[in-house]
């Protein structure tokens, strides 16, 4: 029976892994090696700021390893979502760490870097002839929204892929794709059914997260039109039928329908069965093409400048009357930073209470509990970041300095950790695209352009 | 009366996207998982009481391929917009942790 072997590297790229993993994983044979870059999960801002999600250096590292290794077993290695994000830049900063490796280790190569920005106009006229709909319970997408949005995304499925790779590419970078779409193309191109491709996929997005216990390290799928098999690299990781079922839920609304671009993945008579004590056989799956192929589309937009502060009391009295001296706090705010110009309503500030309701704010089910220490974040977003630097400055004075009844501590209300004691953040972003869009076909929104990486040597 | 914490192998959170929270519960048997089922006690009904949103905007999926129940329903705000306070929406799970089963 045919089988294709792809080896997940590590869960994002920049995460690292063992290299014995790596070792031991390309021991095995696999056809391809690969990592993601990223998704929309660290949130807005690398999206919209261009910057990376792990650092250059941790990147880096991983892929050193990664092009070494797959250019001597001569086999593709891929990077999807680069850089965390996907954006024109996450892919050029990608494009320059690759280029420098292949200098510093004398490697030579052809490259395919395949884009996946898109251009408003495009999605301004699909919204027009009406061809745009809601990924989740967004409202629907405006040509105001569409202006706003500072970079927008779509996920590219399998197909680009599979054109770089038939086109003699050695190593991919790609923009922003469906997690399991890099692993589905090398399936798929290896004459794999979409639904175990697919499903291979979606196991493969993480590194060996499928596996047991928690560690980085490396995952590889066997690939059969039946089935696909999973094995840590990781000598002391093992795949469970636990393991792997966990996995299985990882990220979606629905555990089984997985909507992808070209069709939907149907989970539901999925079968776990432990193979050897660290393999588990996943069959059953099953690949229901759509009419449309549609692609999703994700774009941030700019909703000023932040800065943070943090702080803590271990006050009794204060802690008791917590929510008034918040509250009295907020009006002090507003008249102090109206006096130097900025007022209430130009920026938006957000106070969370740790030991209160920090981590789920109003769905806190023990949020009348009375905690004896209490940490505080508090947030100031506004125009400028001369601003928000402002305004946090009168919020951190203000949440330690006010007075409340009974108050005993008078030289402060708040332990403060570090000096400086205030942090900027920089823009601040917010989803503002998170829509589904037909395309005329599976390319032409992910152009691939090629380089010979090294040749000039 | 057995809460869910003593019974679950798994209870966890997670962003569905920037927008929805998914709240998976797995048991480590399907016996386990029939038990739960058979209860009837978790639905989407309760996981909008707990999380404070309406029925109809929770997707609420039995899977005993996995041994598992998982809800998806909107996050308190989209994440990293101001007001979250949980970009990964990984520390959400803690009211399924105290629901009761009846024995």
């Amino acid at each position: 029976m045919k089988e294709i072997r792809m080896l997940s590297v590590t869960p994002i790229l920049g995460y690292g892994f063992p290299e014995a993993s790596l070792e031991a994983g390309m021991l095995l044979k696999p056809h391809a090696i690969g990592a993601d870059g990223g998704s929309t999960d660290p949130g807005p801002f690398y999206l919209g700021d261009g910057k990376a999600f792990c650092s250059r250096m941790a990147m880096k590292r991983d892929l050193r390893l990664m092009l070494i290794a797959g250019l001597k077993a001569d086999v593709p290695v891929i990077v999807s979502t680069s850089g965390g994000a996907g954006g024109e830049p996450h892919l050029q900063m990608m494009s320059e760490i690759v280029h420098e490796i292949a200098n510093e280790e004398n490697l030579t190569f052809k490259l395919a870097l395949i884009h996946s920005e898109q251009d408003p106009t495009f999605i301004k006229k699909r919204v027009s002839e009406g061809r745009v709909r809601a990924a989740s319970k967004q409202p629907a997408l405006t040509n105001n929204a569409i202006e706003a949005a500072v970079r927008i995304v779509g996920l590219m499925g399998p197909e680009p892929y599979i054109r770089a790779l038939d086109e003699g590419a050695q190593v991919i970078l790609a923009g922003r794709s469906t997690d399991p779409a890099p692993w589905a193309a090398v399936a798929i191109r290896g004459g794999i059914p979409p639904a175990q491709a697919w499903y291979s996929g979606k196991m493969l997005e993480c590194g060996s997260e499928p596996a047991v216990p928690k560690k980085e390290g490396c995952l590889l799928a066997r690939v059969t039109p039946s089935y696909v098999e999973l094995e840590p690299t990781n000598s002391v990781q093992k795949c469970t039928v636990l393991s792997v079922a966990n996995f299985a839920l990882h990220e979606n609304p629905s555990p089984i329908h997985h909507l992808e671009p070209g069709g939907m993945l149907d989970t539901e008579n999925c079968k776990f069965e432990q193979v050897t004590e660290r393999v588990v056989r996943v069959s059953g799956m099953i690949w229901k093409p759509s009419d449309a192929y549609t692609i999703k589309i994700e774009g941030v937009r700019r909703t000023g400048y932040k800065a943070i502060t943090i702080c803590a009391t271990r006050d009794p009295v204060l802690i008791r009357g917590i929510a008034a001296y918040l509250k009295n706090a907020q009006d002090i705010i507003a008249e102090k930073t109206t006096a130097f110009g900025v007022k209430a309503n130009e920026y938006q500030l957000s106070i969370r209470s740790y030991g209160r309701d920090g981590v789920m704010g109003n769905r806190e089910p023990l949020q009348d509990q009375v905690p004896h220490e209490m940490c505080f974040v508090a947030e100031v977003i506004a125009k400028t970041q001369d601003e928000a630097n402002a305004v946090m400055g009168i919020v951190r004075l203000t949440l330690l300095h006010s007075d409340f009844p009974g108050r005993l501590c008078k030289e402060g209300n708040m332990a403060i950790p570090f000096s400086p004691s205030d942090i900027e953040l920089g823009a601040a972003y917010e989803f503002n695209v998170y829509h589904i869009v037909e395309a005329d076909d599976p390319y032409g929104l992910f152009p691939i352009e090629y380089q010979i990486v090294g040749e000039k040597r | 009366m057995t809460r869910l914490i003593d019974l679950a192998s798994v209870c966890k959170s997670k962003n569905a996207g920037p927008f929805d929270l998914t709240i998976d519960v797995i048991f480590s048997s399907r016996a386990l998982f029939d038990r739960v089922a058979a209860t009837g006690i978790l639905n989407a009904a309760l996981f909008a009481t707990l999380y404070k949103v309406r029925e109809s905007d929770v997707l609420f999926t039995p899977y005993p391929a996995a041994n598992a129940f998982k809800a998806t329903l909107p996050r308190l705000h989209p994440a990293g917009s101001i007001d979250d306070r949980d970009v990964y929406g990984a520390q959400q799970h803690a009211p399924i942790l105290y629901v009761d089963i009846p024995d």
